[in-house]
């Protein structure tokens, strides 16, 4: 044998160190990169929130005719640029005086925050636990989504009902988005490109949620009594396959979208416009 | 040694395959307390390997099946030796057998029209195996251990425990059936049963399960070969508990070699490869690149086989016009065919053949037709079969041959109390066993072992009127499990130091030698050269010992294991040397045609001293003893299900005419 | 043939302790780890304890953890190890240890045992089920499930806190609720079992926090967090806290 046998005390250890289990000092043994994974995601999300922040406290260079940047969109204060034929909706008086993107992304951020990939990828990137697979993770207790505040991740569904209205508002402004800058129709510019693949990611991350599956057919017993809805169930498993890259994939686009909308507001950059 | 923790039951069931827990639900459903023991966890048997389907002549994908085409298919592919009413229960009641799994949660793969598909397979008239996808085995077991448990929740409901009337002891390993104390006058063979020593393999405890009756349902006895599909559980326990327990073993010498088994990587050695790589197209060559099998095609087989490799790929899109392939002959011709190639030193480098589909078909169409294939060679061997072929021979897949059994109540002979079922019951497949007749065999036998058990032990009574184990045979059961332990001491008449043999080398032996002597092709001189090396394997297996202690050893379990190898091996030897012919899964080199007057014939191995006493050196000889029995004629109305010129291939003149 | 030799630790001890050992061993062309704890068996250490059985992959006993990663060790190819590499190999960390690379395993078989069993239809005669194909098989993917207990194993719920072991089921038993509970046939809403509504009160769905390790860990590639525990979890939610679905139902008394 080798050293080591005797029985190392072990009071009060937890986890994989409990009294029971097989006694390995370190709380994991994996060889590979597995910090890569957490690190990443971590990185790839403070940098949105770090962006996003900024740009929806600016309360500037969100609207450069015929565009409008997807975190003002729709605007629904006084405060806002009137935007020719635009999602102007002065639902809020003229009391609110701090950005208006404030009132309408809480909807996309808490479609985004409830929703199951990025659940999983802050869990693990964040608050560590786990953060990699079969690696112990940090906290001295666990009560995962049982108890508030937690368990309101629950209501996932009603961000998801929510989503699809500004998603609709989104392909709103991505038609408005072929005119020009004059609002002559039938033009198109790199915005316009930018806007249009921005919103099919958007479209395709918000139908290939996890609770649109279940709400399209994922609740059903008997498919064979519902074709149509197991057809949808189908196409919307295969996008929901694909629910991380799209989360990834319409995350960067919509801050890039913005991002384009700010260098052409701000005078930076200029539109080039392909007829 | 008296003072071991003893609980009684009313039905012990050995082993918690397909045939065991299929037992167990019927004994508590019957109203009889049972126990299972199996070497294993619970849900890990063998069974779970099993990937065609259960046969039952449900007739929903062609109404034209039914038991009678059924019956008449398993006779044939036995080649008549068939324990002809165990044939027919089988036939007719597998569908209720199978239907019933319906309720107890199994979701089988479906037709159009919402029942249980069924699917074409090898000897079948019609489709007729309900399977789902090519995991059939594990549905089977999963719905039976779930079936367990549902039983175990009413316990608990009615009860408060669990265990109350059904209980599951997984990894425990039964040595012994124990008996009555034998009365002074009585012959020692009229014992009744009265349970069973066991050990339970985590902690090496002993503890003894008082019952009147005991279920063995083991399954086979394929890891005393080198090259097998089989698990290493597979060690003829139940064979070798029913024959010290005095009840005889029949027709040991059939036993199935399935030709395509991988040999390379040795990881994998002996898992099958399906027989419809061949179907598709995929063909066998030697090391010289050479499609061997049109060298060995027989001359009754002439007529039906292509005799040019042209002529045989023609076939694949064209059947009607062409005749098939050589590499979809008869299993056993296959398998002959292979082990001449490799003997005569055209194997591959590992000792098979090539087994080749990747110039045969485009990549994409292998992982089409063949995706198991492709998925089991890509896992488990890292060999992508459609760029590379695959290295095949024959593996030992399955035992025909078993303990024998009364065909209505599965009832051992000579031993009252003890039942069989499954792949250690023999007698059902006669010669050859059909794909898909397994799973549905430890069903129908499965349940009947287990309803004539617990009425069985229910008539048995209570208290003083139960059997008790004689304590005498509980403790030399005892000495027998821990010898392994004390193998390093002296032996008599010899100085001490001698060192104890490696169990495991003693395995490794015991597999070569039946691989090479007893393997699919047999010779009569290469028999008794088995039978020579096994006596000599059997006193040397005397010493065999093992380091440590009890706690989860497995040198110990090894060792404790090779007893029931040993002796299987034996009857399996003696049984193919007696037989002078060749039939189904038992091929005579020296015998090769087919005998109508050894169909009548039964071979029954005994142990030559029944007391039971294994002695430390064990006679030279052997132990067992071979007997012959005519069979029961085939009842009239059974007969007749078949065309006059069949049966005069098979039976014998007197036969017809009786 | 390529063969090598290749430096191994393997845990060896029982509840009262243990260490890793090292080991030097041959490896031939060809082989997974198992082969490798099975010549140390024969050669070096007659007494390791290790489970296995079908070495295909097909029963799920031979699980422990390979260089800190669960895995079925009959299912790990010794060519994706570099020659240099030391394999560590241990017992599934998990569950309490009983010799070698064995685990006590018997906490799965309590919480199988706390999943209600299928309910059979009233009225439906054995051999008169009817189903189709596309009803079956959302809950056959689960049935795939040859219970290596590795997701058990993986899952940082009961992994990193023996405490939360009473309280939930494992993704595997989970697993089995939402098997039951798309079971076309399961009949038992109509006996008064809910079991959607259980999953969260009595077998602890919210510990779930969809992390997805036993789906990364899953040997046959059963999509269990896609597949089972979201869906799962959407189910429970109709249930608990969505007042409309809830509504609906009473309404209309849907069993949909």
């Amino acid at each position: 044998m080798a050293t080591g046998t005797e029985p190392q005390p072990r009071t009060g250890a937890q986890g994989v160190h409990d009294a029971s289990r097989a006694a390995i000092a370190p709380r994991h043994l994996r060889t590979d990169r597995w910090w890569l994974a957490p690190a990443a995601t971590a990185a790839g999300l403070l940098a949105f929130i770090v962006y996003s922040t900024w740009r929806a406290f600016a309360n500037a260079d969100y609207y450069a005719a015929p565009y409008v940047s997807p975190f003002y969109s729709p605007c629904l204060a006084e405060n806002c640029v009137p935007m020719k034929g635009g999602p102007n909706w002065e639902i809020f008086g003229s009391w609110w005086g701090l950005s208006p993107a404030l009132l309408i992304l809480i909807f996309p951020l808490g479609f985004r925050l409830t929703c199951y990939y990025y659940r999983k990828a802050y869990y693990r990137g964040f608050w560590a636990s786990p953060p990699a697979c079969a690696v112990a993770e940090p906290h001295r207790t666990y009560s995962g989504e049982t108890r508030f505040p937690l368990i309101l991740q629950n209501i996932h569904r009603y961000f998801f009902y929510a989503a699809v209205p500004v998603a609709g508002i989104l392909t709103y402004d991505t038609v408005l988005a072929f005119r020009d800058e004059t609002y002559a129709w039938g033009h198109m510019g790199l915005g316009t490109i930018v806007f249009l693949v921005n919103i099919v990611l958007i479209w395709a991350y918000t139908f290939s949620c996890h609770s649109c599956r279940h709400i399209v057919g994922g609740r059903l017993r008997h498919f064979s009594k519902h074709p149509v809805r197991y057809r949808l169930w189908g196409w919307v498993g295969r996008l929901n396959a694909r629910h991380m890259q799209l989360a990834w994939a319409s995350l960067i686009s919509v801050a890039l979208a913005d991002f384009y909308v700010y260098l052409v507001a701000s005078g930076a950059f200029d539109d080039p416009r392909l007829f | 040694m008296t003072q071991l923790e003893r609980q009684g039951w009313d039905v012990v069931v050995v082993g918690a395959g397909g045939a065991g827990l299929r037992a167990a639900i019927e004994a508590r459903e019957q109203g009889a307390r049972t126990a299972v023991i199996c070497k294993s966890l619970f849900g890990k048997a063998h069974t779970v390997m099993a990937e065609g389907g259960i046969a039952a002549s449900m007739g929903n994908v062609n109404s034209g099946d039914n038991w009678q085409v059924h019956f008449r298919d398993t006779l044939r592919g036995g080649k008549f030796l068939n324990q002809w009413r165990m044939a027919e229960l089988h036939a007719r009641e597998a569908p209720d057998r199978v239907w019933e799994l319906e309720t107890w949660g199994a979701l089988f793969d479906r037709t159009p029209d919402g029942k249980i598909s069924q699917r074409n397979f090898g000897g079948h008239e019609y489709p007729r195996l309900a399977h789902v996808g090519d995991r059939t085995g594990l549905e089977l077991i999963r719905t039976l251990q779930q079936k367990i448990v549902s039983l175990q929740q009413e316990d608990f409901h009615e009860f408060g425990d669990y265990e109350a009337r059904l209980k599951v002891f997984q990894e425990c390993t039964v040595t012994r059936v124990l008996k009555t104390v034998s009365d002074s006058g009585s012959a020692a063979g009229e014992d009744r049963v009265a349970g069973t020593f066991c050990y339970e393999r985590e902690s090496g405890r002993f503890f003894v399960l008082e019952a009147p009756a005991v279920v063995l349902a083991t399954g086979g006895i394929g890891k005393s070969f080198k090259v097998t599909s089989n698990s290493w559980e597979y060690t003829g326990d139940g064979h070798a508990l029913a024959l010290l327990a005095g009840a005889p073993l029949l027709n040991m010498e059939f036993v199935q070699f399935h030709p395509t088994g991988m040999v390379w990587p040795p990881s994998v050695k002996g898992i099958l490869v399906t027989e419809s790589v061949r179907g598709d197209g995929g063909v066998l060559r030697n090391s010289d690149g050479k499609r061997f099998m049109f060298d060995y095609i027989p001359d009754i087989f002439k007529e039906k086989y292509a005799q040019t490799e042209e002529e045989g790929d023609r076939w694949y899109e064209d059947p009607d016009n062409n005749r098939r392939p050589p590499e979809l002959l008869p299993r056993d011709e296959v398998a002959r065919a292979i082990n001449s190639e490799v003997k005569a030193g055209r194997g591959s480098p590992h000792g098979g053949v090539f087994l080749d589909v990747s110039t045969r078909m485009p990549a994409e169409t292998i992982r089409r037709r063949l995706p198991s294939m492709y998925h089991q060679f890509k896992e488990l061997a890292d060999v992508d079969i459609t760029a590379e072929a695959m290295e095949v021979g024959p593996t030992c897949h399955y035992v025909m041959g078993g303990v024998a059994v009364d065909s209505d109540t599965a009832a051992t002979r000579d031993v009252p109390g003890l039942y069989a079922a499954g792949e250690v019951a023999g007698g059902m497949h006669g010669s050859n066993r059909l794909g898909g007749n397994s799973l549905s065999d430890l069903l129908v036998f499965g349940r009947r072992a287990g309803l004539h058990a617990a009425q069985y032990a229910i008539a048995a009574g209570e208290g003083t009127a139960r059997p008790r184990p004689d304590s005498a045979q509980v403790d030399a059961a005892a000495a027998e499990a821990l010898r392994p332990f004390s193998a390093e001491g002296p032996e008599p008449g010899e100085p001490d130091g001698r060192p104890p043999e490696n169990p495991y080398t003693l395995h490794q032996e015991l597999q070569q030698t039946m691989n090479d002597l007893v393997g699919i092709i047999r010779r009569a001189p290469e028999m008794e050269q088995a039978l020579e090396k096994l006596a000599g394997l059997r006193v040397r297996a005397q010493r065999a010992g093992v380091e440590g202690h009890r706690q989860f050893n497995p040198g110990w379990h090894l060792a404790l294991d090779l007893r029931n190898m040993l002796l299987v091996s034996e009857c399996v030897a003696r049984a193919a040397l007696e037989r002078t012919e060749s039939r189904g899964g038992h091929t005579r080199e020296d015998c090769p045609a087919m005998e109508r007057e050894w169909r009548r014939v039964n071979l029954l191995c005994r142990l030559t001293d029944v007391s039971g006493g294994l002695a430390p050196a064990g006679p030279p000889q052997g132990l067992i003893a071979l007997a012959r029995e005519t069979t029961e004629p085939i009842r009239p109305d059974l007969l007749g299900l078949f065309e006059k010129e069949e049966l005069v291939k098979y039976l014998a003149e007197e036969e017809l005419h009786g | 043939m390529s063969s090598y030799t290749a430096a191994f630790r393997v845990w060896r001890g029982d509840a009262d302790g243990g260490a890793l050992e090292d080991f030097a061993v041959e490896v031939n062309e060809g082989e997974v780890v198992l082969d490798i704890i099975h010549r140390l068996q024969a050669t070096q250490a007659s007494d390791l304890a290790v489970r296995w059985n079908c070495k295909a992959g097909k029963c799920g006993s031979c699980s422990a953890e390979i260089n800190g990663r669960p895995r079925l060790l009959c299912m790990t190819r010794m060519s994706v190890f570099s020659p240099e590499e030391t394999i560590t190999v241990t017992p599934l960390r998990a569950f309490p240890v009983v010799r070698d690379l064995v685990t006590d395993v018997s906490f799965n078989y309590t919480k199988a045992r706390e999943v209600p069993a299928f309910v059979p239809p009233p009225g439906v005669a054995a051999g008169d089920y009817r189903m189709q194909q596309i009803d079956v098989e959302r809950p056959q993917e689960f049935r795939k499930c040859i219970e290596c207990f590795l997701c058990q194993d993986t899952c940082h719920v009961v992994r990193d806190h023996e405490e939360n072991k009473a309280a939930f089921a494992g993704p595997r038993f989970l697993m089995r609720i939402a098997e039951l509970d798309m079971h076309p046939l399961d009949a038992a809403a109509g006996a008064g079992l809910d079991r959607r509504k259980t999953a969260q009160d009595e077998h602890g769905l919210g510990y779930c926090n969809i992390t997805k390790c036993c789906t990364e860990v899953c040997p046959e590639n059963i999509k269990i967090t896609d597949n089972a525990l979201i869906p799962l979890k959407e189910r429970a939610a109709d249930r608990k806290y969505d007042p409309l679905v809830w509504l609906g139902d009473k309404i209309f008394r849907r069993s949909e």
